[in-house]
């Protein structure tokens, strides 16, 4: 493994991609650090879902390179697949199952021992409050809960990356502050986060964020130093600034 | 004149809805009046939806009352249809479709044409003749919004009820989605709307909190977070988390939330002035080893009062 990799889990260079003669992901570069939670923001049309789907090892790109977790994501998509973890508002648990069945499930499909998946199991539902619900259908546990389980069921693997697909579209304020805690102790934990959001405010908890507009990064950096260089009270005018939503 | 006040555009009444074991509304009761732009926010699962499809006249409840420009929305539901305006939630377009062929279908629908609403759907779908022969599907999220909301405006409606129009779209069409319904309240239209987006209320001329098929409070939105209370101040801090966790443990602490790049941190004691537990907190700070910490009162938001009401509804039901 390269140095590189180990200091930055996610390391974007020049990385393209074209649908036929659109460009929907134009020569991005940018680095993650380990640890770090970065923010991955743009417009709807932006070209952000293509961006993730490259560096989640789904997508190949037209150009440049990326590597995630230290592996190559053209070359080694499978790789990058097996040490990243994903979660995404509109898809993560199946609520037909329970949630203990959910959690075998993912520890299955990433090769845990059964030993391994027992004490996550135990750990995991010991940390969130949720040892009484174990045996419950996911469809029926409040949908905070719900965020709150498929965001550890995302890490159950201990991936060294983790992407998180607007992760508190819809949820309370108070669970949304509650999930962003979790984000705040995996990073503390020396994961790397990578979270897209359309809520401003969350923007401001990242370490960094970057803003792609029709397919490039039009600014990158801690939130305090992009209100500061580009003189905005906040993110969200910052974002409005410079984000024209594409048709 | 002395007579009755006019009727207003929409009055609910203990309204009631279940659906097996689920509670979705728990007796629900506002007024919207005449020419408002009236929003109800609240998370997933608050009961938004139910509500608006019990306006829109597709839904039954389940004890209760709803009039809507008057009538009733179970007994004379068919005399209401065709003046009211109704955006779902999810996507109400077809996406196999074209953007004008979207319009002319909505249109058709309610005996009408394109031709003959052009002139009044025009400052919208101004904005989306430029990619008229365009698939719906292929539009962007907030492209499709603007469309829908034509659909929901091309028979002339006397009301819209818009159920979360700007949830999973992205701050620069909320805010051009939010400019369009002000032009539309300015044009005398009343407008019944919902979001998730706490920021959002502030663009209603009242709002009504919900949460788990209950409303929190229903007042204009700088008369709601005027309600707060109780002293709250703004933690300036480069290291939020770890100011978050130390706050956690001032005694006199009654709350503590990231809130966009400050801490909203709220005092237990409801009469204590703000000045000094400001100074309190940063005295409590600097004590732990935070060097680079500034205090200061801040006023309350909507948001705030959301997460206070909402702890004390769930603190009542736990006890």
């Amino acid at each position: 493994m390269s140095g590189a990799a180990a200091d930055a889990p996610i390391d974007a260079h020049d990385l393209t991609r074209r649908f036929g003669s659109f460009t929907a992901v134009d020569r991005v570069t940018f680095e993650v650090k380990r640890g770090e939670v970065f923010g991955f923001l743009g417009a709807n049309g932006a070209g952000k879902t293509t961006a993730i789907r490259m560096l989640t090892g789904l997508l190949s790109p037209s150009g440049g390179r990326a590597t995630v977790a230290g592996h190559d994501v053209a070359r080694d998509a499978e790789g990058v697949k097996r040490d990243i973890g994903y979660m995404s508002q509109r898809f993560s648990l199946y609520e037909d199952l329970t949630v203990r069945e959910n959690i075998r499930l993912y520890g299955g499909i990433y090769d845990l021992s059964d030993r391994d998946i027992r004490d996550r199991t135990s750990r995991m539902l010991g940390r969130l409050g949720l040892e009484h619900a174990a045996d419950a259908l996911v469809r029926a546990i409040p949908l905070g809960w719900r965020q709150k389980l498929a965001f550890s069921v995302a890490l159950l693997h201990e991936p060294r990356v983790v992407f998180l697909d607007e992760p508190t579209s819809g949820v309370d304020p108070i669970t949304r502050r509650q999930f962003w805690e979790l984000i705040y102790e995996a990073a503390a934990a020396g994961t790397t986060v990578l979270v897209t959001t359309h809520y401003m405010d969350e923007a401001e908890y990242c370490d960094r964020i970057s803003i792609m507009v029709a397919g490039r990064i039009a600014a990158l950096g801690a939130p305090a130093e992009l209100k500061q260089r580009f003189q905005t009270p906040s993110i969200d005018d910052l974002f409005v600034r410079l984000a024209r939503p594409t048709p | 004149m002395t007579g009755t006040p006019p009727s207003p555009a929409v009055a609910v009444e203990n309204v009631e809805k279940r659906f097996g074991a689920t509670v979705a509304l728990a007796g629900i009761s506002f007024e919207a009046a005449a020419g408002e732009l009236f929003g109800f926010v609240g998370p997933d699962g608050a009961g938004k939806t139910t509500l608006f499809r019990i306006l829109a006249t597709l839904l039954v409840p389940d004890a209760g009352r709803a009039r809507v420009l008057g009538r009733d929305v179970v007994a004379q539901m068919w005399a209401l249809r065709p003046r009211i305006g109704y955006m779902p939630g999810r996507f109400s377009l077809y996406p196999d479709l074209s953007v004008v062929e979207n319009l002319r279908f909505f249109a058709s629908v309610f005996g009408t044409t394109v031709e003959r609403e052009r002139a009044r759907i025009a400052p919208i779908y101004s904005q989306l003749e430029a990619f008229e022969d365009r698939r719906a599907a292929a539009l962007s999220g907030g492209m499709k919004q603007k469309l829908a909301l034509c659909c929901a405006l091309v028979h002339r409606p006397e009301i819209l009820f818009l159920d979360e129009p700007t949830t999973g779209v992205d701050a620069v069409s909320r805010r051009e989605f939010w400019d369009l319904l002000g032009d539309l309240k300015g044009s005398g239209m009343t407008i019944v709307v919902s979001t998730p987006y706490m920021d959002e209320a502030n663009r209603c001329d009242r709002v009504a909190l919900m949460q788990r098929g209950r409303l929190l409070a229903t007042d204009a939105p700088q008369r709601i977070a005027a309600s707060y209370g109780r002293p709250l101040v703004a933690v300036h801090t480069a290291n939020r988390y770890r100011a978050l966790l130390a706050l956690r443990e001032l005694p006199r602490a009654q709350s503590v939330y990231p809130f966009g790049d400050v801490l909203h941190y709220t005092d237990a004691r409801a009469d204590a002035p703000a000045d000094a537990v400001a100074a309190d907190v940063r005295t409590f700070l600097e004590a732990r080893g935070f060097k680079d910490v500034r205090v200061e009162p801040t006023p309350p938001t909507v948001e705030d009062v959301f997460m206070a009401r909402m702890g004390e509804a769930e603190g009542a039901e736990a006890a």
